[in-house]
């Protein structure tokens, strides 16, 4: 399955403070073990709400209002899309990352992302079985 | 009882992410899988007894590697050939501790251990199923009750097969060792061979409530990525990683709202999941830059994959290309599912004759006699060509040789079709 984890952003990362060398390595070195493992998709940090700006919706209604935006403990400051078993190996995996805004309190969030596999359809053994000889399909073996 | 399933979850989420390298680490040591696995599950039973009370260690895997690590010497020490062995060479075994204590301290080079026990758990002389199961296990992490429900067999049955490999492997002293030279080409291909054979076994059920199939594509994937980190200058390794991002890009269009399969020509491409064809073409680049001579056959069924990827609408795929690498595909395979594959890409880019003649080379193989889909194919492009008469009879034969109701239901339903004038 997989998760989508989420860093909040702090005072600092609003403020586009860069992290420091060593926080750079320590990030670095964490971001090497989930590759190394296999289950990293894709990882990407976020500018400060500063460069954004967010659309409101009221019904047809829409309105534009530039950043920066003020509840910075609401707001993403980066995200990891990665690929786990469960969501427990997705916490153990993230206990062990460095602490995004060090020093500070701060959370990461860990949300499942939705799959085809969520319908949770019945499937059959006619099915299955259906499947897996349309599989020697020609067009499915290429 | 919630306690007791929320702690066993939390022993699996450690042990998937600690005991690859545990185990690999530790046959380093030990120089036998099976000794090594035992001794990486005591140490992460120690560890669940012990982490409650004097809270979790900074680093756990450390914590546990270290732990296995002494118990691993205290077996060296109880070791009766080992002893004899000390006595031979006219030294007591105080005087060889020091030695054991630098196998202990070199911590480093994880990743060749780990690299030497995917050699290990895929050696020739295990059966491919016997390699599959053992890959799942040792580096992948899976419960014995897990690869057997993935394989469809009984619990007691994998764990028979597993504990014969094992044994296996000891009486074969096979060697802790990355093969070098010309047996690394023969041996990797073995390793490959397995993780798609995982990836095959969740790709035919990519849908439903059995939920373990699905994810042993993720499992071959998550193993093809990691052996792609491990021997990163091997172009096939890349090619297969590249093979199966690309089909697992396809998962959520391959089915229907009622399990049905979606054949690729109908799937709604908007469903596949870009970001896994990004990544299969990024991998794809990787093994073609390393290319030296001819590219193998990961990498021209992954080019073929990427062929479809890059189509936005079936129409625009380039089958002029898909029927080139298929040709190449058949030099290296010489299988005749590939040659009815290039057939159809032929027909597909040059017109049914082209795809019609090489079919009929194909009827001679023995294997294809009574293979339903060479009639399928051959009536498809008969009646392309406008011969009805022809193509009717072969859906009939074709629909004759299918054990599948629902496909013999649909191939009757195309030779019924061929009755009525085009």
């Amino acid at each position: 399955m997989r998760f989508m984890v989420i860093v909040k952003a702090s005072e600092a990362s609003e403020a586009g403070v860069l992290p420091t060398p060593e926080e750079f390595e320590e990030m670095g070195k964490f971001n090497e073990e989930l590759v190394d493992a296999g289950v990293l998709l894709a990882a990407d940090g976020l500018q400060s709400s500063a460069k954004g700006a967010r659309i409101y919706f009221d019904g047809d209604k829409k309105t534009v209002v530039d950043g920066p935006f003020t509840e910075t403990k609401e707001l993403i400051a980066g995200y990891w899309l990665v690929e786990m078993k469960s969501l427990e190996e997705c916490v153990e995996r993230f206990k062990r990352c460095p602490c995004p805004a060090p020093g500070q309190q701060t959370n990461i969030e860990i949300r499942q992302v939705f799959e085809a596999d969520d319908f949770g359809e019945n499937f059959t053994p006619e099915r299955r079985e259906a499947v897996e000889r349309m599989r020697a399909k020609v067009a499915e073996n290429s | 009882m919630a306690v007791a399933t929320d702690t066993h979850r939390a022993i699996e989420a450690v042990w998937r992410i600690e005991s690859p390298r545990l185990i690999a680490g530790l046959t380093r040591l030990i120089r036998d899988v099976g000794t090594a696995e035992e001794l990486a599950q005591d140490a992460l039973v120690a560890a669940l007894e012990q982490w409650p009370s004097e809270g979790v260690p900074k680093n756990p895997g450390a914590w546990l590697m270290t732990t296995a690590k002494r118990r691993a010497i205290d077996q060296i020490r109880r070791n009766e050939t080992f002893k004899r062995k000390v006595e031979e060479v006219g030294r007591d075994l105080e005087e060889s501790t020091p030695d054991i204590g630098e196998m202990v301290a070199s911590d480093d080079g994880i990743g060749d251990d780990l690299l030497r026990l995917v050699f290990v758990a895929c050696h020739p002389v295990l059966s491919t199923e016997a390699r599959a199961a053992l890959t799942l296990r040792l580096l992948g992490g899976l419960s014995t009750d897990e690869i057997a429900r993935a394989f469809l067999v009984p619990e007691p049955t994998m764990a028979q097969r597993i504990v014969r490999a094992k044994k296996t492997l000891a009486k074969a002293n096979v060697p802790f060792e990355v093969p070098q030279g010309e047996e690394l080409a023969a041996r990797l291909s073995s390793v490959l061979e397995v993780v798609y054979l995982i990836f095959n076994e969740g790709y035919s059920a990519t849908a439903g409530d059995d939920w373990m199939r699905p994810a042993l594509c993720e499992d071959a994937l998550r193993l093809g990525r990691i052996l792609a980190r491990l021997a990163p200058r091997e172009p096939e390794v890349h090619g297969l990683v590249a093979l199966m991002e690309i089909q697992a890009s396809r998962a959520a269009a391959r089915t229907g709202p009622r399990g049905e399969p979606i054949l690729l020509a109908d799937q709604n491409r908007a469903r596949w999941d870009q970001l896994l064809i990004r990544r299969g073409l990024a991998a794809l680049e990787r093994a073609e830059a390393l290319i030296d001579g001819k590219p193998g056959p990961y990498v021209l069924q992954a080019s073929i994959a990427a062929c479809h990827a890059r189509a936005r609408r079936f129409e625009d795929t380039d089958w002029e290309r898909i029927a080139w690498l298929y040709e190449h595909l058949a030099e290296t395979t010489s299988s005749p599912v590939v040659e009815l594959n290039r057939a159809v890409a032929l027909s597909m880019a040059f017109g049914p004759e082209t795809g019609l003649a090489l079919l009929d080379q194909l009827m001679e193989f023995p294997s294809m006699q009574n293979y339903h889909l060479l009639p399928s194919v051959r009536g498809d492009f008969l009646m392309k060509l406008g011969r009805l008469a022809e193509a009717r009879s072969e859906f009939e034969r074709a629909a004759s040789l299918t054990r599948n109701e629902r496909e013999r239901t649909l191939l009757l339903d195309r030779a019924a079709a061929c009755t009525e004038p085009a």
